[in-house]
């Protein structure tokens, strides 16, 4: 154990020998860079613990993980409920957001209670536009349908008297994932309002989906159908028009996440086409389910 | 306060700050600073997880075996890290959603590993706290300025809100989009090393 330690000071590389190497086999630096270290070295040796040993470095990073392990397994589990409490009442308020009339007395109000007063059925409709479940809007908050189900779920808020649909959607943008919900008018075609939010997109452009002014005012009475056909809306580029689709102006410096809204919109609106048709057929949330039936095959088409 | 201790808190600001002088950390300092907010609450973050981390690995700075360290230092921050947003995400919802990718981006900053390596691995924890504290205001400086110069002439507002005046666009102003591109605050970090190191003429090499 006579070895003496040399560190380069270029790089940091330690050698151990009894002299510095002629070249620093990291950086190619020459002995003269090399400076000896001795006293970590002794000193460890008279506490008794080689620090440098394969089975120190083993023991300790078992030990350092398994610490750090129970620390995380212990901080999560016991801030777990208040996440969740917390996922549940951010959902809340994004649903209540799409709607322009909620969202305005949104700020600093109990998300719950109003999701209580205004919300008041939580549907699950398939593709046909029957309904298949009636949930909870409580107990089964949050309910997800299992991937390729043919179930798209439904929200019934009522504002001042007024009906509104409220709707679910997911798509991705430029960076990642974004979503949104979307609150059509009673007569299922008529955008009262729409709420997106995203998990990374550029601060400043792409991201600016979720400002009110920049984007989702325009929103706002345009119309999804055309002569009862389910027909979406296109984000274009400001001032572009489009034959027999109505228009929200994008993102300039956006474009990719605002081409995403568009698609997220027609993808996921489209599911509901057969719902959106049955407008005049039926008054009451709850159609039909003979009628619709009648409507489905073009409009799955159409829709995706 | 000695003079090691002063240094160590008041180095990083200037003569020694991690962005312009020991350039680090220049990658979220491109990503963040489109704009102000996110901006300071990155240099927030950053400043308490260096201070922390400063200081957890100055405590077991002897007992870390040489050929592990940087694992060691990796997984000391991505702990703090960690623990520190599972808070934000249970007492304070809104901030977290704010801060998103950038939390996650705090371990990849190597003004963390870089001041570990540097400076905790050898010094007291008290020390090492105040080196972490300097480098971390000294880092949300330059963020601050950086982002203060792109949201300006990038998108004419402040914090968000409007600052040059609807007439100026009228009168055919147009905001530099170029301003809004990564690539830009590059430029703009070049153009700080430059001043400052006009200013502190020591720090020039030969």
């Amino acid at each position: 154990m006579a070895t003496k330690k040399f560190r380069c000071k270029v790089c940091g590389y330690i050698h151990e020998g009894d002299k510095a190497p002629d070249v620093c086999p990291v950086c190619q630096a020459p002995a003269s860079e090399f400076e000896e270290i001795s006293e970590p070295g002794e000193g460890k040796k008279k506490k008794g613990v080689n620090t440098n040993g394969n089975s120190y470095t083993l023991i300790y990073m078992t030990v350092i993980i398994v610490i750090v392990s129970l620390l995380l397994s212990v901080v999560s589990g016991i801030l777990k409920e208040r996440q969740n409490k917390n996922v549940r009442l951010d959902t809340m308020k994004q649903i209540l957001s799409s709607v322009p009339a909620i969202e305005s007395q949104l700020a600093g109000q109990d998300a719950e209670a109003m999701y209580n007063e205004y919300i008041k059925e939580f549907i699950v409709l398939n593709k046909a536009g029957e309904t298949v479940k009636t949930l909870d809007k409580n107990a089964d908050f949050g309910y997800k349908p299992e991937k390729g189900a043919d179930e798209y779920p439904l929200y019934i808020a009522e504002v001042d008297g007024q009906t509104k649909y409220i709707i679910p959607m997911n798509g991705v943008g430029l960076w990642g994932a974004i979503w949104g919900y979307i609150a059509l008018d009673n007569d299922r075609n008529t955008v009262d309002g729409v709420f997106f939010s995203h998990a990374s997109e550029t601060p400043g452009l792409g991201a600016d989906i979720v400002s009110p002014e920049k984007f989702r005012n325009q929103f706002h009475g345009k119309h999804i159908m055309n002569n009862g056909e389910f027909v979406s809306l296109l984000v274009v580029k400001p001032g572009a028009k489009a034959d027999g689709v109505e228009t929200v102006d994008g993102i300039s410096g956006g474009t990719i996440t605002s081409k995403g809204v568009e698609t997220m919109l027609r993808n996921c609106l489209g599911n509901y086409a057969a719902f959106f048709k049955q407008a005049g057929q039926a008054n009451a949330p709850v159609a039909d389910a003979a009628p619709a039936a009648e409507v489905v095959e073009p409009q799955t088409e159409g829709g995706n | 306060m000695n003079e090691e201790l002063k240094n160590a808190l008041l180095g990083p600001l200037s003569k020694n700050n991690p962005v312009v002088v020991q350039v680090l950390g220049i990658c979220s300092s491109l990503a963040v600073t489109a704009q102000l907010k996110p901006a300071i609450v990155m240099g927030l973050s950053v400043t308490i997880i260096v201070a922390m981390s400063n200081v957890v690995i100055s405590l077991i700075r002897n007992t870390i075996p040489n050929s592990v360290r940087i694992i060691v230092q990796l997984v000391v921050v991505a702990a703090l890290v960690t623990v520190v947003s599972e808070f934000l995400k249970a007492f304070s919802y809104d901030i977290s959603v704010q801060l998103s990718v950038y939390i996650g981006l705090i371990i990849t900053n190597c003004i963390l590993m870089g001041r570990l390596e540097a400076f905790a691995m050898g010094n007291k924890p008290w020390a090492s706290f105040l080196d972490g504290i300097g480098n971390g205001i000294g880092y949300a400086i330059m963020l601050i300025i950086i982002a203060f110069i792109r949201e300006l002439f990038g998108s004419g507002t402040l914090f968000g809100l409007r600052v040059i005046p609807q007439s100026f666009y009228e009168a055919g102003y147009v905001n530099n989009g170029m301003m809004m591109m990564p690539s830009m605050a590059l430029i703009i970090v070049a153009c700080i090393i430059w001043v400052h190191r006009s200013i502190n003429k020591d720090l020039q090499e030969q």
